[in-house]
């Protein structure tokens, strides 16, 4: 039985298109022009207790629309999802106490309090027993290295302190699903490595449900065996992180050390030169070629080392953003064409 | 048998969970204690200013013997009497920052965490306010007895019979819920309005005038005196002014006492409705 199955879930808002100038603003005053934005397309996804899946696209592409559905915080405009058996927009107290979302851009501990003060508070309104709570507490604040931090204004730790304070937090009640938009926003990389380290531990001990939204590769790569690229509001990819590059990178990168004196001239015919820093050449080839270039190349060079890559991950995941933008952007050009998609209303 | 026990159990859960959020209020209060010292020290300046201003006053009545003028009944010392305990009112009934707090909560998305976690607004900012206002009266209690002491010879009744005292302190815990769920429907209106402070400014005008902050209401000319009395705000400056000062008794008191009840309850009752409607359009159309 699936902990989180969403079927068809779809959610649009209805944006007020402010236009430019003046007399436009005025216009805007007892007439508005509302468009309708499709944050999420019927998408549908189940994911297993105990999976770590991340959610990937490029800003705006529903990923964070989507966190927000499952944790109750908006009603989809249809379809279904029910995570742990609860439907989440229904929001019943029995359900918050089974779930936390961190939101890496938003701060939920109390500003001028010491973030001991928000935990009491939380291990009240989450009814944690007290020895569970003290329990819990010492662990996670071990973890993370903050055991001497615990009495200090929230506002006088910096980020990183302050994100490990947020995911104790969340974290103390014990959730059984876990919601991470951007966990790691705007953290340095010696904090972004802490707290991927400190996920993933917990992760596999307490074998808990984890949903993480991410624009770092490398929180993806270090934590999820699973990835869902959403682009457009719809669900592009799902599977694993070195599947994208099977699917969507039709190349490999081939690094050669040439032997001392040998000349480079002639490789370009394998493939795009990438890199030439002699005695070593990079070039691109196309993937159903590599063995035939590399039987050649061995033949009449002489080389020293060989190296067969994937092009990085970055790369390809940019390419494959920028394909699903341009697709849906000759979708809507037929769209618009045919029925219009903008609709005006009066101010209401 | 088990039942009884699990409600019991389940408000006594409930009670832990306010007084939480009043202790850590309270201490998030004491954070700031100079800035909030000076802020309430402050607010016992304007006494002087009024003074004088009723004095000038009643120098324009009578010019010859300004403690003997009278206006609408009231003498120089009843006025400063009424002014004083209107002060007492306001230190309940009055919700600095409530509003605006609000509207920023939901214009920020701060809103999101009671949607989230296992905790009510409303019920989160009422303990809240609570812990603002103990945190206040522990710091302004000894400027108000000073105040009262100093200007006890304006009180030319003494003091109240029991009774009397008694309508007095509940008007004013009354007050305190009263102005707390108004305002809270002032800002709740930040679900569909963006920005509340012009909606407020209206508001406080209003307050400000027909709450008796300004002056008594009852030197109001019909048939405006009635109309304000059936508004209310005249429930959160003069009302507990006028029960100190005997002007209300017997069934008018009672009935008084019926309307401050209706009055709490109807604003609570809104104040539910205006937020679960709110919650439905802020979840329906943004986030």
């Amino acid at each position: 039985m699936s902990i989180i199955q969403i079927d068809q879930l779809a959610k649009s808002y209805r944006v007020y298109q402010k236009k430019e100038g003046l007399r436009e603003a005025l216009r805007g005053l007892w007439q508005r022009d509302y468009k309708e934005v499709d944050a999420v397309k019927k998408i549908s996804l189940r994911v297993e207790p105990g999976e770590f899946v991340a959610f990937l696209g490029p800003n705006g592409a529903g990923k964070t629309t989507t966190l927000k559905l499952l944790s109750g915080v908006i009603y989809p405009t249809s379809g279904t999802a029910s995570v742990m058996g609860y439907v989440p927009w229904e929001r019943s107290f029995e359900y918050r106490r089974r779930f936390a979302l961190v939101m890496g851009q938003k701060n939920q501990l109390w500003w001028d309090l010491p973030a001991q003060e928000s935990f009491r508070l939380h291990q009240q309104i989450y009814k944690i027993d007290s020895i569970d709570f003290k329990k819990t507490l010492d662990e996670l604040t071990a973890l993370l290295t903050v055991q001497e931090l615990l009495g200090r204004p929230v506002r006088e730790l910096s980020l990183g302190e302050r994100m490990k304070m947020e995911l104790i937090a969340a974290l103390l009640h014990r959730p059984e699903v876990l919601f991470l938009d951007e966990p790691t926003i705007g953290l340095d990389v010696i904090a972004q490595h802490n707290i991927q380290q400190f996920l993933k531990f917990y992760q596999a001990e307490r074998g808990i449900t984890v949903l993480l939204t991410s624009h770092y590769m490398k929180d993806i790569a270090a934590l999820c065996k699973r990835v869902v690229v959403i682009a457009q509001g719809q669900i592009q990819y799902d599977g694993s992180l070195s599947g994208i590059v099977d699917s969507f990178s039709g190349d490999k990168i081939i690094t050669l050390q040439l032997a001392v004196g040998q000349s480079d001239s002639g490789l370009e015919r394998y493939g795009k030169l990438e890199k030439v820093a002699m005695p070593r050449v990079s070039f691109r080839c196309p993937r159903s070629e590599v063995s035939k270039a590399l039987g050649e190349i061995l033949a009449n060079y002489q080389i020293d080392d060989i190296a067969v890559e994937d092009p990085p991950l970055e790369e390809t995941i940019a390419k494959l953003f920028t394909h699903v933008s341009k697709e849906s952007t000759e979708d809507q050009g037929r769209d618009e064409s045919s029925n219009g998609k903008s609709a005006t209303a009066n101010n209401s | 048998m088990s039942n009884s026990n699990s409600s019991a159990s389940l408000a006594w859960d409930a009670i832990r969970t306010r007084w939480m959020i009043f202790r850590i209020a309270l201490s998030e209060r004491l954070a700031y204690r100079g800035d909030f010292v000076l802020g309430t020290l402050m607010r016992f300046l304007p006494i002087i200013t009024q003074i004088f201003l009723w004095w000038a006053i009643f120098q324009s009545i009578n010019p010859e013997d300004p403690n003997a003028g009278r206006l609408s009944g009231y003498s120089f010392q009843d006025m400063v009497a009424y002014y004083l305990l209107t002060m007492v009112g306001r230190a309940f009934s009055s919700m600095p920052g409530l509003s605006s707090s609000i509207a920023v909560k939901i214009r920020d998305g701060e809103i999101k965490k009671f949607l989230v976690q296992p905790v009510d607004l409303i019920s989160f900012l009422f303990w809240s306010r609570v812990a603002h206002k103990v945190a206040y009266y522990t710091i302004s209690t000894l400027p108000f007895a000073l105040v009262f002491f100093l200007c006890r010879s304006y009180f030319t009744n003494g003091w109240p019979d029991a009774l009397t005292l008694f309508a007095f302190v509940t008007s004013l815990l009354l007050s305190f819920a009263l102005g707390f769920y108004l305002e809270a429907c002032i800002g709740l209106v930040g679900f569909w309005m963006l920005e509340v402070s012009s909606l407020l400014f209206v508001y406080m005008l209003f307050q400000f005038f027909l709450s008796g902050h300004m002056f008594p209401l009852d030197i109001l000319p019909e048939p405006f005196f009635t109309i304000v009395s059936f508004l209310p705000i005249k429930y959160l400056a003069y009302f507990p002014a006028a029960v100190f000062l005997g002007k209300v008794h017997g069934t008018q008191l009672a009935i008084d006492m019926g309307m401050l009840v209706g009055w709490t309850v109807f604003f609570f009752v809104m104040s539910q409705v205006i937020y679960r409607r709110g919650l439905r359009r802020y979840s329906g159309y943004g986030g």
